[in-house]
């Protein structure tokens, strides 16, 4: 399979694909209430989902874990969440610490 | 509109990676607009990029997104109509939007949930043009634009561990089992086996 072929299967797959995993869960279960065990899960699982793909997103690089530039400027836009500046502000500040270090 | 921004500098970034993997100029552009994953996306290009074939990229590109799933069923009281119209509501679940519309308790805004995914549609999609026209010019490591998506999810974080103790432990449990599983596992794996942390709301079973 050429390049092309691969990208073009792959792109048509994961479509549908992605499409039916989001759909499962509303389609197959309409608009019924959850068990009350079920939305005490849910009401965690945004905790848990975005510690992961924090963790993910910073540490994970080609397989392996990684702290570099990049970590450094996750922490420092998290030291300034927690001082509670506002959203862009915080962001701003851990990207212009990441361009700093790897300009140095 | 905040969360547009980080949407769009990912995007120029597919670009630029799609680009410089010889996928042309539309293939990147259409897979931003029918997949609209950008783990999903860079997950094939991840698994294309390194020699592996379609069918690796697949399986790669669903163990990412399989957390959507999840996502779909805490918002799927939320949604309204039939069976098609939920289907086409559901595909609003991106993580940005779904943390946003998240309103405590298992209960979700579905306004929040659509509203705030529509302009990272349009992020997304037109970012990926930007960067497979003009990509070769723009470093986005230099300007530390790699900070923008995980420093984005950690104040949604922040914002979410202020309603609890029980919050904490979670974040605590799935950031360990995801560190722990990141050079053990193919990507998407850790994020889907950090929901376990979410599993300790089962605790207010014995507790009521």
């Amino acid at each position: 399979m050429d390049t092309l072929t691969a990208v073009w299967t792959s792109i048509a797959v994961v479509a549908v694909a992605n499409f039916a995993i989001k759909a499962a869960g509303p389609v197959l279960l309409g608009g019924r209430q959850l068990p009350r065990l079920v939305v005490d899960v849910i009401a965690l699982l945004a905790s848990a989902i975005l510690a992961a793909l924090v963790v993910v997103g910073t540490f994970s690089e080609g397989g392996g874990l990684n702290v570099d530039a990049q970590t450094a400027g996750v922490a420092v836009a998290g030291a300034a969440f927690l001082a509670r500046l506002p959203m862009l502000v915080a962001i701003a500040l851990g990207a212009v610490t990441a361009a700093v270090l790897r300009a140095i | 509109m905040a969360f547009a921004l980080p949407t769009f500098v990912l995007a120029i970034s597919f670009g630029v990676l799609a680009r410089s993997l010889d996928w042309g100029v539309v293939a990147p552009i259409v897979a931003s607009a029918v997949v609209f994953s950008g783990s999903g996306q860079f997950a094939v290009a991840d698994v294309l990029g390194a020699g592996g074939s379609a069918l690796a990229a697949i399986v790669a590109a669903v163990l990412v997104n399989a957390r959507f799933a999840v996502m779909g069923v805490a918002v799927a009281s939320t949604l309204e109509g039939g069976p098609l119209r939920r289907a086409f509501e559901a595909q609003a679940t991106v993580d940005a939007s779904w943390a946003l519309a998240n309103r405590g308790g298992g209960r979700f805004n579905r306004e929040m949930l659509i509203g705030a995914t529509l302009p990272q549609y349009v992020a997304w999609v037109g970012g990926t043009v930007l960067g497979v026209v003009a990509g070769d010019t723009i470093d986005a490591e230099a300007l530390g634009l790699d900070v923008l998506f995980p420093a984005f999810f950690l104040g949604l974080l922040i914002d979410e561990l202020r309603n609890g103790a029980e919050h904490i432990v979670a974040a605590g449990i799935a950031a360990g089992v995801a560190l722990v599983l990141i050079p053990f596992t193919p990507p998407g794996i850790p994020i889907i086996a950090a929901c376990v942390g979410a599993l300790i709301g089962l605790r207010g079973a014995w507790t009521r």
